[in-house]
């Protein structure tokens, strides 16, 4: 439990895989079930065994419970199923960290069953039908428009990529959230945020959804909760950090200080980061994205056209069948342009005014509200990248969290206060949960008692959350 | 320009009063007389044997009596509190009349200075304080009735070839030179005569052998927004093509008048100005039509000076019904009614808004009707800037603004944002005026550091009364009650633009720190539940664009 065994292995993929009993009923006709299987190279017999198991295990629980089957724990691996459409399964298969150990002077195997979380996985998951069906439709709707061999096709198009992604080792609690940070803005400004994508809007009728981010907190989302909160993901993840390496290498085919548009606009600071690199190579009109969202209606086919100034950032979600012609862009970047970048140095200056944050504090934080998946955490140092280290906590912690979320998400109890000491005795993780928010501290303060960490608590619920309230 | 004129066709923005002031006609046996300062009617009979009936603005202003005939009445004129009377009948003296109740009414007289002097004019320039006008300058005198005699206050000597009175501004302007053109302007302030910078019209055209070439027909005064200013028509050739102008000079305290704003008119012939709600009314007697000038709608700068094309394209008077002139001595015997000639030859007006027919016996007093004006400026903008300075514009405004939210007539959200920005400019300048007015005692400068507005009226009071009654305010509830509301009756706006517009206008009024009402809050809350956007709502509410407050509570349960 203390974790300190350097020689633990990493929590690592072992096999991920989609089917659909009804493809293949009889005897013989296993195969067909398999829509994507990896490690792609598996054989099929192992494939149909692997797959015919988990029908069995699925089946077997129906038996004993309403809910289907959740997880099975085994010594060396954790299985996590997913039924995202009806008769679709998914299955994530993670080994269990395991170290070497000595005892009576024979060396065995020690598995750590207790870190791998269920609910971790199970979000991951859940996370990885989310991002196929951002930008490839629900498995329905591809059936819908084709056969089970396109469906099969795209299921290997994305996630043979995403499954590459994937940072096992470093899921935790942030996966289980699936949050958005939110820009913390004056009205005023906002208010101006906001009239822009009005007249947006109002100006480019193919615009049906628009959504502005400053850096990666996003600040307006026309899209429904449950699209933004996977766009975001990409936007993230995916997207900005790619977009920024191409930045810094100098990739870009024109710097961010002039604006070589040709035409007699003044200078600003806009460009397409999803869509033509330059405005003056028409033939060139980039990559935009197709994405699927269901804010209008289900499965609405949508380009996802990103353009940035400075810091900001404006999602636009074109209706798919609008074909994009090259004048398009050319008057977007004039209309948006200068707006944006007057608008983005203005965010700037309002967060330059902002005194820096003084002295590493005593305790940190993840907090998370229900209502409007807001996220915050001072855990994480970066909570999009996860670049390795970027966790300011030692794992030990972060599982602690873990499991005090999925006590606290079993209880049917709306609010819910857990108080926790590590063995070592250096460090407090208090869990509080109330209405529909929820969120948990670490104090590492060796010699303080209950009744310290409990007053600590309530100061920092004042301090830091003042506008937010908890019911006490 | 034939688009633009069909446009105002049938359009009239300019009318009459609807109750002119009626007096006798001018004829054989009677003179009319017309005092600027107290906006009396004089119509003087054989004399004044045969009976003088003053008509003024209201009824404590009209009077009729009889005086002895001594010889033609020159002009003749009442006091600020009506306790004497003026008349001249020769060029060399004034005669005065004390009128109060129980006085005797007999006559003082009071000569010029000079054997070879001649009397232009006089004025009445305060309470028992009059200025005689000659061709030798100004002689400025205090009335003592109780004593019969006139003191003198102040003489100012020069060659003097007309003159021109604004009342409102006690500013006197007197015309000297050959050509007429130095103007030598003199303020006048409680038995007080300041001499303010002479200045130089400059001439198109100067004849020689010199010849006066400026009149006082081409001269007027008008206070434009707070501000006096002198207005100059001119006739200039350009192109080969004869055309006129007016040229206005802002007048001030240390230097000679400004050239400051230039009024195009694209015409030639005859002309005459008027000022209405700070507006500039030139009527053009050959095309029978009035142009409007706002100096503060447009124009193009030349960094010295701003020129001005109308308004709006020129339109008619309104159409006036009047009765044929009825037999003298029968008033019951009404003629047919029949339209009145506009622009007549015998029209004649006066500043501000004075037109007169001596030979009909009428007076109007002109008015702008908005509504007409509204159809003819299509830059929503610029419509409502120029509303917003006028008075009683205020319902006028709000249908501008309806108008704009509904389908057929939508305007864009740019235009939206900019009017929206306007009204409520306007709205929080009222309200740091209120909390001033609240806290300052008004002081009393001297009115030569405020050389207007003077009408005996402190500061004050005129920001004030141009904060109640003259100003257009739209305030939320105005906004609520007679705009936004529409989106509640009609049906096919789109909900988008519904919150497009709210949002911006919530933006508009914390831009200018006005605290948003409630029921503002509460339209675009149902406006987002009605079309499901619960995720929208909530970050509204999460940036507090949407405050929290009891009332909104109660209507989100």
């Amino acid at each position: 439990m203390t974790g300190k065994s350097p020689e633990k292995t990493p929590v690592s993929l072992v096999n991920f895989f989609v089917f659909n009993s009804e493809y293949g009923p009889r005897e013989g006709e296993e195969e067909k079930k398999i829509l994507y299987y990896y490690p792609p190279n598996t054989e099929l017999d192992k494939k149909i065994k692997d797959v015919g198991l988990c029908e069995a295990i699925i089946k077997f629980t129906e038996t004993f419970s309403d809910n289907p089957c959740e997880a099975m724990h085994a010594q060396k691996t954790r299985q996590v199923f997913h039924q995202p459409e009806k008769d679709f399964w998914m299955v994530l298969t993670v080994s269990i960290p395991s170290s070497e150990k000595e005892k009576d002077g024979q060396s065995y195997m020690e598995f750590h069953e207790d870190d791998v979380q269920d609910s971790v996985f199970d979000a991951v998951l859940k996370q990885a039908y989310r991002m196929f069906k951002l930008f490839m439709g629900s498995f329905q709707h591809i059936l819908e428009k084709g056969t089970a061999q396109n469906l099969k096709q795209r299921l290997d198009h994305f996630f043979s990529r995403y499954l590459q992604t994937l940072k096992l080792n470093q899921s935790d609690i942030l996966d289980v959230y699936c949050g958005i940070h939110f820009l913390p803005l004056d009205k005023n400004t906002y208010l101006k945020i906001q009239c822009l994508i009005n007249l947006l809007e109002a100006t480019f009728l193919q615009v049906k959804y628009t959504a502005f981010l400053y850096n990666d907190q996003l600040v307006w989302s026309g899209l429904e909760q449950d699209d933004m909160r996977y766009m975001y993901k990409y936007l993230t993840t995916s997207l900005f950090p790619a977009y920024m390496e191409q930045e810094l290498q100098g990739g870009s085919p024109y710097s961010s200080s002039t604006n070589v548009t040709g035409g007699p606009s003044t200078s600003h600071y806009g460009k397409f980061v999803t869509g033509p690199p330059s405005l003056t190579e028409p033939q060139n009109f980039g990559k935009i994205p197709r994405i699927f969202v269901n804010t209008g209606r289900p499965d609405e086919e949508c380009h996802l056209l990103v353009y940035r100034a400075l810091s900001a950032t404006v999602c636009m979600l074109i209706e798919g069948s609008f074909q994009i012609p090259f004048d398009f862009f050319k008057s977007l970047d004039s209309f948006l342009g200068p707006q944006l970048s007057s608008l983005a140095s203005d965010i700037g200056e309002q967060y330059a005014r902002r005194p820096p944050s003084t002295a590493e504090p005593l305790f940190k934080y993840v907090y998370f509200n229900y209502m409007n998946l807001a996220q915050k955490t001072t855990i994480h140092a970066d909570s999009n990248k996860k670049t390795a280290g970027s966790v300011s906590v030692p794992p030990d912690i972060m599982r602690l969290i873990g499991d005090i979320n999925a006590d606290i998400s079993r209880s049917s109890n709306d609010d819910n206060e857990t108080i926790a000491r590590t063995q070592t005795g250096d460090y407090w993780v208090v869990g509080k949960k109330s209405d529909q928010r929820e969120f948990y501290v670490v104090i590492n303060q060796k010699n303080a008692n209950l009744i310290e960490i409990n007053e600590e608590v309530k100061k920092l619920c004042t301090s830091h959350f003042s506008n937010i309230f908890f019911l006490d | 320009m034939a688009e633009a004129d069909s446009k105002s066709s049938g359009v009239h923005y300019v009318q009459l009063s609807k109750h002119p002031i009626r007096f006798e006609p001018v004829s054989q046996l009677t003179n009319v007389f017309f005092d600027e300062t107290n906006k009396q009617v004089f119509a003087v009979q054989s004399q004044g044997a045969m009976g003088v009936v003053v008509k003024g603005p209201d009824d404590k202003t009209n009077i009729n009596f009889r005086m002895e005939d001594r010889g033609e009445v020159i002009s003749i004129k009442f006091s600020y509190d009506m306790s004497v009377l003026a008349i001249q009948r020769s060029q060399k003296s004034v005669e005065f009349m004390n009128f109060t109740e129980h006085s005797d009414r007999v006559e003082y007289s009071q000569s010029c200075r000079g054997k070879t002097t001649n009397i232009i004019g006089f004025h009445w320039t305060a309470l028992n304080e009059i200025v005689f006008v000659t061709d030798h300058g100004i002689e400025y005198y205090q009335v003592i009735p109780e004593k019969k005699t006139l003191k003198c206050l102040k003489n100012q000597s020069g060659q003097v070839n007309w003159f021109v009175w604004s009342p409102e501004s006690a500013v006197m302007l007197l015309s000297s030179g050959p050509l007429g053109n130095i103007i030598n302007p003199f303020h006048f302030k409680s038995g007080q005569l300041y001499k303010l910078p002479k200045f130089e019209v400059d001439l198109p055209v100067i004849p020689k052998p010199p010849k006066l070439v400026l009149h006082e027909r081409d001269v007027t005064m008008a206070q434009i927004y707070g501000v006096l200013y002198i207005c100059v028509l001119r006739h200039h050739t350009v192109a080969g093509k004869l055309t006129a102008e007016i040229v206005l000079y802002h007048l001030q305290r240390e230097n000679p008048a400004r050239r400051s704003c230039v009024l195009r008119l694209n015409m030639s012939g005859r002309f005459a100005v008027n000022l209405v709600d700070n507006i500039i009314i030139v009527h053009h007697q050959a095309s029978k039509t009035s142009m409007l000038f706002d100096i503060k709608s447009g124009g193009e700068s030349d960094g010295y000076v701003t020129f001005y094309d109308p308004l709006v394209p020129a339109s008619p008077i309104r159409p006036f019904m009047i009765r044929a002139p009825s037999i003298p001595g029968q008033p019951g015997a009404d003629g047919q009614k029949h339209e009145l000639e506009l622009y007549s030859p015998n029209w004649i007006v006066f500043q501000p808004n004075i037109l007169i027919d001596a030979k009909l016996g009428y007076m109007w007093y002109l008015k702008l009707s908005l509504e007409p004006i509204v159809s003819l400026i299509d830059d929503k903008v610029k419509l409502i800037d120029f509303l917003l300075r006028r008075k009683d514009s205020k319902m006028v405004i709000l249908k501008v603004c309806k108008q704009m939210m509904l389908p057929d007539s939508q305007a864009s959200l740019p235009v939206i944002a900019q009017v929206f920005d306007l009204l409520n400019a306007g709205y929080r300048e009222y309200l740091d005026k209120e909390i001033q007015a609240q806290v300052v005692v008004p002081s009393l400068g001297s009115i030569l550091d405020h050389l207007v507005p003077y009408t005996g009226a402190s500061e004050s009071t005129q920001t004030m009364d141009n904060l109640r009654g003259r100003k257009a305010i739209i305030d939320q509830s105005d906004m609520y009650t007679h705009v936004l509301s529409v989106f509640g009756d009609s049906k096919n706006i789109h909900f988008k633009f519904i919150v497009a517009t709210l949002v911006e206008y919530i933006r508009s009024l914390n831009q200018v720190f006005i605290p948003v009402q409630h029921y503002l809050y509460e339209l675009v809350i149902n406006t987002l539940v009605h079309h499901h956007c619960f995720y929208q709502l909530h970050q509204f509410l999460q940036y507090h664009v949407l405050s929290d407050s009891k009332p909104l509570w109660t209507s989100t349960d």
